[in-house]
């Protein structure tokens, strides 16, 4: 069997949208009888990016991936995946996309090398098992069985399966939930190799450090809506609100909220001629722009 | 999609489940022992031969039990299917360009196989321990090899069916336990037919089990058993026609209730 090896991929023909774009959505809906869980939803994920879908519990992000991931119908909203609608999923369509569920405990007496090589025959195309294993960092544990595996492990056996027929689209969702600092750190690492060679990655998280680390941009959904879209860097006019300048001044603790930090700076520069003491210039972590961001008044449906 | 790929993964799923089954060592001990195990007690109470015929308990035994061994999809897959679409292996495989008929010929293969293991260690017991003779006549396996096939499609496709009922992965062997047990008893597997009132023979005739059980005692009691049943004959042709519409039965009824998704997943 001919495998694909680990090489960065060609770039996308663009598709019927005209543009490189992995994932296209126009109003998105969906209702479970009297909840509306997403309420007009529009994306556009371009194609070899990482996007990051940030949102509270419930906000309505892993309805809106499964739709995405042909996992789930929807009510009503135009939907592109590939150039595929998710709600009709051709086998040569499952081929090309790789899906990371949240929760997975199956297949617990097999080893890992058994089910990714099992997986493996699935795909028309699909990698050396052996490669993505060690990819993965599951060389050592390849002749372990599935139920011995570490949680962190497991995850990334989940990653080696989403991988291993070689798709240009993989959704994640919520993988790190659970891991210790370190496993996530090591995890974020094998998502950005697989980002380097090309693969659109589709992540959703609770962990805004996890979107900051990884993603090109996100997506914050609460309330069933998109809320705030961009780079984590400007996310929800981050990088213009005003910067907190504080020091250390007789003793005592000293803040300034300002537009123009720079200035206040050279101010301060001035008053102390040289070293300002404990000097700090900071503006709203991501985590703060998020907070005020998802517990904005609720948005009448 | 071909034909040649669908049957290649389903018999590449068959072999997979069947490795992962036979390293759960307990699950493989209790599915193995338990028909020998009601073998050996049955033949051990009920010794001798019945009243009237050269007919002896341990044959009438043994006959049962093959045709409880040849139901044993219904529990395998109706426990089976529950758990995977609880754990998640259904979803997950969703996701990925397998036919969805691939798992069910994997499915059916795996309990295929399960089945025969039961039947050969039935066989193979019976002989040694309590004199069963085998049959001579190529007629008597004919019959044998069509309600063995019959019997195993019509129960593996009701236990698809029957893996919708359970709430949940961890309720399943309680809820597909109960009427496989009630099944046995009523069917002529523990107790024999012609003791059971008629009105429970008249419900166990509904299902397949007790078709299955009298076309196997055809096979291996023969002509002297006849007697024994309550039709006074072994029915050959009605046990094809109700085998033959439960397999039609069981396939319209996965059609319409199969579930890719577990409850709280909507």
């Amino acid at each position: 069997m001919f495998h694909r090896s680990w090489v960065p991929r060609k770039p996308y023909k663009a598709d019927a949208w005209g543009m490189e774009t992995a994932v296209k959505a126009r109003g998105l809906t969906k209702r479970y009888g009297d909840v509306r869980a997403v309420g007009g939803i529009d994306l556009d994920i371009h194609a070899g990016e990482v996007f990051a879908i940030l949102g509270p519990n419930g906000a309505g992000k892993s309805t809106t991936v499964e739709i995405l991931e042909g996992h789930r119908t929807r009510d009503a909203g135009e939907v592109s995946v590939l150039g595929v609608d998710p709600g009709r999923p051709t086998r040569g369509w499952r081929a090309r996309i790789g899906i990371v569920l949240q929760t997975a405990n199956d297949m617990t007496e097999a080893t890992v090398g058994e089910t990714v090589r099992h997986f493996a025959g699935y795909y028309p195309a699909p990698r050396d098992p052996d490669e993505v294993i060690e990819r993965v960092g599951l060389t050592e544990n390849v002749n372990r069985r599935v139920r011995q595996l570490s949680g962190g492990q497991r995850r990334r056996l989940d990653v080696a399966l989403g991988v291993i027929g070689d798709p240009e689209l993989l959704f994640l969702d919520e993988p790190t939930t659970g891991f210790d600092p370190e496993a996530r750190r090591r995890f974020w690492e094998l998502i950005r190799d697989l980002a380097g060679q090309g693969t659109t990655i589709v992540l959703t998280t609770h962990y805004l450090d996890e979107a900051e680390a990884l993603a090109s941009r996100v997506a914050v959904v609460a309330g069933g809506r998109i809320v705030a879209e961009g780079e984590p860097a400007t996310l929800g006019g981050r990088a213009s609100a005003k910067a907190r300048v504080s020091w250390s001044e007789g003793g005592e603790r000293r803040a300034l909220e300002t537009e123009t930090p720079t200035g206040t700076v050279i101010e301060l520069t001035r008053r102390f001629d040289g070293e300002v003491p404990d000097l700090t210039v900071t503006r709203p972590t991501l985590e703060e722009t998020y907070l005020r961001l998802v517990t904005l008044p609720e948005v009448t449906p | 999609m071909s034909r040649s790929s669908v049957a290649r993964l389903g018999l590449s799923r068959a072999v997979f489940e069947t490795r992962m089954f036979l390293r759960e060592r307990d699950a493989v001990i209790f599915t193995f022992s338990l028909p020998i195990v009601l073998l050996a007690i049955f033949g051990a109470i009920f010794s001798g031969s019945v009243a009237g015929t050269g007919v002896s308990v341990a044959q009438l035994y043994v006959a049962g039990l093959i045709g409880s061994a040849a139901m044993t999809g219904f529990q395998n897959l109706g426990i089976g299917i529950a758990i995977d679409r609880d754990d998640g292996t259904l979803k997950r495989l969703a996701g990925t360009p397998l036919p969805r008929s691939s798992y069910f010929v994997g499915k059916a293969l795996h309990t295929l196989f399960l089945s025969l293991c039961q039947v050969a260690l039935l066989l193979v017991i019976g002989m040694l321990a309590f004199g069963l003779d085998l049959p001579t006549r190529v007629s008597a396996w004919v019959t044998f090899c069509w309600v063995f096939v019959l019997g195993v499609l019509a129960s593996a496709l009701l236990g698809v069916a029957a893996s919708s009922l359970p709430r949940s992965g961890r309720s399943a062997s309680a809820v597909i336990a109960m009427p496989f047990v009630v099944l046995q008893f009523v069917s002529g597997v523990f107790i024999p037919v012609s003791q059971l009132p008629a009105w429970l023979v008249n419900v166990a005739s509904v299902f397949p089990l007790k078709w299955m059980c009298q076309g196997f005692r055809s096979v291996f009691i023969g002509d002297a058993g006849a007697a024994l049943e309550v039709a006074g004959s072994y029915e050959l042709d009605r046990v094809a026609l109700v085998l033959g519409a439960w397999v039609i039965g069981g396939l319209v009824l996965c059609l319409l209730t199969f579930r890719w998704k577990s409850r709280r997943d909507g």
